[in-house]
């Protein structure tokens, strides 16, 4: 009955390293889980080679290039060395999100720690290209262009602040998201319960208009699966950009 | 712009949507969880005592260690290995149709020449054939207008010696009837007068009368 219980990690295989608990959890098998189906469908989907594409090839050539031409759109031709890893953060998040829609299993983006680690790789990485490429120039990112000098010790601040904000807004969105969806599902899913145990024969007539809410509800649970991972992606994009030209 | 900021509009507005949402259903799954405590419900009652699990720091290191593991496996399978697939099964379709289309450009290309030429021997042919229709035409005509100028020349010659030959069948029987009617003349003379005349003055005088009778 309780609706976070979804979200509860159990373990599957004690493991501890170096005094870390890094056991084999719910949450880890789903990680790998997803980490097979994306490659599965890439490379049964790709077997053929085909001239004309069937199914699951058309599938894995679709998300190809929707993410292709998203990359070359948001982050820019130069970024095009950057594809595959825009492409991995895209289909993770993606397929983490769908498993989570599959019922009894579990959605590793639910969690605040999984999608801030995501996050923080975006970040690290895009702040590492943009020094690996403008060297000590990237400060000047802080520093908006044309804005008067005596505007800087307001503005300085207040772009570092909203620089070293991109990973809680990006991991918290997709976190936030995943969370709320599943446990309002699982919150209307319980008033069904809730009302047949209590109510007896009334109850089977009412617990039918949270049932019917949630069946809405799952539908734009999957909308929701795929915005987050477009919106997570394409913001990964758009911090590309800003690392590879500093506006 | 406007495209990037419609998309950041899109990124803050579901953030928005998605934090008001889990505060909101947070808190009614709290209210569900405290109604669920009161039921006995033993089986995880003791576990996640301290409300949400994603808020328990002792999972965090299995799940960041996993998600390391994972998603660098992926991105190793996929940068070294599915995603070059991908990428020359696309290229190969691209050039196979960019090279069949310009297969098809030089063949059509290739047709048009010979539909030019063929239309060029057909026009060749066609005056040809109207050349010698013409020359046929003109050789008939000519060879009538030399029948047709033989026959008239033919036809003259012959009208012009049957009238000859009346002109002189006519004559021929003027001068027998002058010659009888003298005759007569001289018989009726003798027999009616008695005076004998000769041969000379009856056909004189016969032809005196037949000058003064044709005038």
């Amino acid at each position: 009955m309780d609706p976070l219980h979804q979200f509860q990690i159990n373990p599957i295989l004690q493991i501890v390293i170096a005094g870390y608990d890094v056991s084999f959890t719910n949450s880890a098998l789903f990680m790998a889980v997803a980490v097979a189906l994306i490659y599965a469908l890439l490379v049964f989907g790709m077997q053929g080679r085909a001239l004309v594409p069937g199914r699951l090839q058309s599938l894995a050539e679709m998300f190809y290039e929707f993410v292709a031409n998203m990359v070359r759109d948001n982050a820019g031709h130069d970024a095009r060395p950057y594809f595959p890893f825009v492409f991995a953060i895209f289909m993770f998040v993606l397929i983490g999100n769908m498993i989570g829609m599959v019922p009894y299993t579990f959605t590793f983006t639910s969690h605040i720690i999984v999608t801030f680690t995501l996050a923080a790789t975006v970040f690290v990485f895009v702040t590492v290209l943009a020094l690996m490429k403008h060297g000590l120039h990237f400060f000047s990112f802080f520093m908006p262009h044309g804005a008067p000098i005596a505007l800087a010790p307001i503005l300085i601040p207040i772009e570092v602040i909203s620089y070293l904000m991109r990973p809680v807004s990006l991991s918290i969105r997709l976190f936030a998201n995943m969370m709320a969806g599943h446990t309002m599902l699982k919150v209307f899913a319980g008033f069904t319960v809730l009302m047949i145990s209590g109510l007896g024969a009334i109850g089977f007539v009412a617990g039918l208009v949270p049932l019917l809410i949630n069946i809405a509800l799952t539908g734009f649970e999957f909308l929701v699966a795929f915005l987050q991972a477009y919106v997570f992606s394409i913001l990964t994009c758009l911090y590309i950009r800003d690392a590879l030209e500093l506006h | 712009m406007p495209n990037l900021l419609a998309k950041g509009r899109l990124a803050r507005w579901s953030g928005v949507a998605g934090a008001s949402l889990a505060t909101l259903t947070v808190l009614a799954g709290n209210v569900l969880a405290a109604t669920a405590e009161h039921a006995p419900d033993a089986a995880h009652g003791g576990e996640h005592a301290g409300g949400l699990p994603q808020l328990n720091p002792a999972t965090f290191p299995t799940q960041i260690f996993w998600l390391a593991l994972t998603f660098i496996t992926l991105y190793y399978l996929l940068s070294k290995k599915a995603l070059p697939r991908v990428a020359e099964v696309l290229e190969e379709r691209q050039e196979r149709i960019s090279r069949d289309l310009s297969k098809a450009a030089s063949l059509k290309e290739e047709a048009e020449a010979v539909l030019a030429q063929v239309d060029k021997a057909l026009a060749e042919a066609r005056s040809e054939a109207q050349a010698l229709i013409a020359k046929a035409a003109a050789e008939i005509d000519a060879n009538n207008q030399a029948r047709q100028a033989k026959l008239g020349a033919d036809i003259a010659e012959r009208l012009r010696s049957a009238e000859a030959n009346i002109a002189a069948a006519k004559e021929q029987a003027i001068a027998n009837v002058r010659g009888a009617a003298a005759d007569i003349a001289r018989d009726v003379a003798g027999r009616l007068a008695g005076v004998d005349v000769d041969a000379a003055q009856a056909e004189a005088a016969v032809a005196a009368v037949i000058e003064e009778r044709r005038g």
